[in-house]
């Protein structure tokens, strides 16, 4: 019984699991990977992966792009059925969300830089192990 | 007329200014210096006629911006809970950028308009998180002021760029959770407006469905990160202590208190105080963690040798106090949460600017660099004092008040844990403060136990540096003597509705 469910859930709405999947990714990769430069990819999945998720909820079976046939000059504005354009929305909020993603990943890029140049190597334990000494 | 515009200025006066710096002031700091004090004062002025504005009428602001009306558009939404919150962040801001006339120079010779203008971004980031109706544009000016805060705080000192990196990482995760959260909540309202949010909210099913719940989990952690509230602190220490004076002065009071006033906005203007005391049940559990914040954060200032590293250990502490006092569950509680945003905002600032002071003179923050404060620097030395008592809670100081409503709250609703965490903390406060106050007054002795006649020459700070500091040491007791002004006419309109 909940194996079936599990299973529809999975298949019928394969969008949320797969954002999940790539959010874990890109947890694993932050929290457990050495390397700093690992850490900023399994950053940029992660914003990624929540973009994805985004994107998807504008989807609606059959629907089209967002642009209105009949276009401007056309005062039957009531008459448009939504059910017949995706949901734009989600899709202008994650315009924005990118960019700042990609901003991010500027600002971790350059620091990484600053940190190879101070210390000789972007892998953690190698720079702990050299605060030491 | 330009009074009904005052809400969008706020914000749009610091943004112009950064921009203008990195334009016209690439070739002279002192025109970038005055370009910045030009943008603080006017942000600060407008918030003042904000301010105002709402003191005068008991309704909200609504400023729709573009005139699209709300659920549409975005709009800002000023009322007495964020024109206070407006006019103490960007008050302080004002008086930061004052006191780094000096600073910056030294500490940043080469980057003046560049650092100028990652003040002005991050300035009116946390604005506009603070003046904003919308949840997503909440989600935008929090990165602003995240991203130009990474940048700002790489420029510091010894391992600032690891530190800094780690901060990115986690408060990128933190920023992700609270847009994975506001995904949820637009699937199931299709909304984000805060307003017309907490409406869709309030209907029975909204109460029951997971979703909403995951949602409200996911946007409070994102906030906790961001405010580095207990088990989600390891960054700010680090992070915070390396960085520069200016930036530690500029982002440590005000980042994290924004942080809890998105919270308590969250809290109870999109969700509602029935939805999270009652529906949900992890208030419990909320103020244990807030205890053990406080007490962890106390226990770890006391064990630091650098100056500023206890102070960042003190400040998460009092990120404690609020967010315990928010989840008591109790009006006292939040009136103290509230009024303590106010003087926590000043108490910080007050004591990072002395400290500040200190390192400019002497080049160290340990705690052996207070040694003879006294008489090397009286004036630098009376606003630290002010401000650490303010920290310990002594009565004409605002930091006794908020305290008060604080354990007024927790002894009211039984939490006693609460209670003790907090006098607990004040305890520890005192001795760590009559501890720097011994270095600094009577500790003449080195280590082996013989008297050191060291002559301490008076050399203060220079002025641009210790009026910012008088001003907030002078606020500190102001805010105090006037609690009662301030309880009346601002925090008690701040109180939601059936706590």
């Amino acid at each position: 019984m909940y194996m079936e469910s599990l299973i529809s859930f999975i298949v019928t709405e394969y969008n949320y699991s797969a954002a999940l999947i790539l959010i874990m990714i890109g947890m694993y990769g932050m929290i457990a990977k050495n390397n700093l430069l690992k850490k900023v990819i399994g950053m940029s999945i992660f914003q990624s992966a929540i973009i994805l998720f985004y994107i998807s909820i504008g989807y609606k079976g059959g629907a089209s792009i967002p642009i209105i046939k009949h276009g401007s000059g056309m005062a039957d504005h009531a008459a448009i059925d939504p059910t017949l354009y995706v949901n734009p929305l989600p899709h202008v909020l994650m315009l924005t969300a990118i960019v700042v993603g990609v901003a991010t990943l500027g600002v971790a890029l350059a620091i990484l830089q600053k940190i190879y140049r101070v210390h000789g190597t972007i892998e953690e334990d190698e720079i702990l192990e050299s605060l030491k000494e | 007329m330009m009074s009904a515009q005052a809400p969008i200025l706020i914000l749009l006066i610091p943004l112009l200014c950064g921009l203008a710096i990195t334009l016209v002031a690439q070739k002279s700091k002192n025109l970038a210096f005055f370009l910045i004090l030009i943008g603080m004062i006017g942000s600060f002025s407008a918030a003042c006629s904000t301010l105002i504005q709402v003191l005068q009428g008991s309704a909200p602001i609504h400023y729709r911006l573009g005139g699209w009306p709300p659920p549409f558009g975005i709009e800002l939404v000023i009322d007495h809970l964020n024109a206070m919150v407006l006019f103490i962040v960007s008050g302080s801001a004002l008086l930061t950028a004052v006191y780094s006339r000096n600073t910056v120079i030294v500490e940043i010779p080469d980057r003046v308009h560049h650092y100028y203008t990652l003040y002005a971004l991050l300035v009116s980031g946390l604005l506009g998180m603070v003046a904003t109706g919308d949840a997503f544009n909440l989600y935008v000016l929090l990165e602003i002021s995240a991203l130009s805060s990474y940048a700002l705080l790489a420029r510091g000192r010894g391992l600032a760029y690891l530190s800094t990196f780690k901060y990115i990482i986690i408060g990128t995760i933190g920023a992700s959770f609270y847009l994975l959260g506001v995904g949820y909540l637009y699937i199931k309202t299709g909304t984000l407006n805060m307003a017309d949010l907490s409406q869709m909210l309030a209907s029975p099913d909204m109460k029951e469905s997971v979703s909403i719940k995951t949602g409200f989990v996911l946007i409070i952690i994102g906030v906790w990160v961001k405010m580095g509230f207990f088990p989600l602190h390891g960054w700010l220490p680090n992070c915070y202590s390396r960085a520069s004076t200016t930036t530690s002065c500029l982002i440590a009071p005000l980042m994290t208190k924004v942080s809890i006033y998105v919270m308590i906005r969250l809290m109870f203007s999109v969700f509602s105080v029935d939805y999270v005391f009652n529906t949900l049940q992890f208030q419990q559990a909320v103020v244990w963690m807030a205890c053990i914040a406080i007490v962890a954060g106390s226990i770890s200032a006391l064990a630091q040798q650098d100056l500023k590293r206890m102070l960042c250990y003190i400040v998460l502490a009092e990120v404690g106090y609020m967010v315990g006092g928010v989840w008591l569950m109790n009006s006292n509680g939040f009136a103290g949460a509230v009024y303590h945003i106010m003087s926590d905002v000043m108490m910080t600032l007050c004591l990072f600017m002395a400290v500040g002071a200190v390192i400019y003179k002497t080049g160290d923050s340990s705690l052996e660099s207070m040694r003879g404060i006294f008489r090397k620097m009286p004036v630098t030395a009376t606003a630290f004092l002010i401000g650490g008592f303010s920290i310990i809670g002594i009565p004409p100081t605002c930091g006794f008040f908020s305290k008060w409503y604080l354990i007024t709250g927790a002894v009211e609703t039984g939490q006693y844990h609460f209670m003790i965490a907090l006098l607990f903390s004040s305890l520890v406060n005192a001795v760590l403060f009559f501890r720097i106050i011994e270095i600094g007054f009577f500790n003449r002795f080195d280590d082996s136990g013989h008297g050191i006649h060291q002559k301490f020459e008076f050399s203060e700070a220079p002025v641009m540096m210790l009026a910012p500091m008088l001003i907030c040491a002078a606020s500190l007791l102001v805010i105090g003597l006037y609690t009662s002004f301030i309880l009346r006419n601002i925090v008690q309109w701040t109180i939601p509705a059936g706590l």
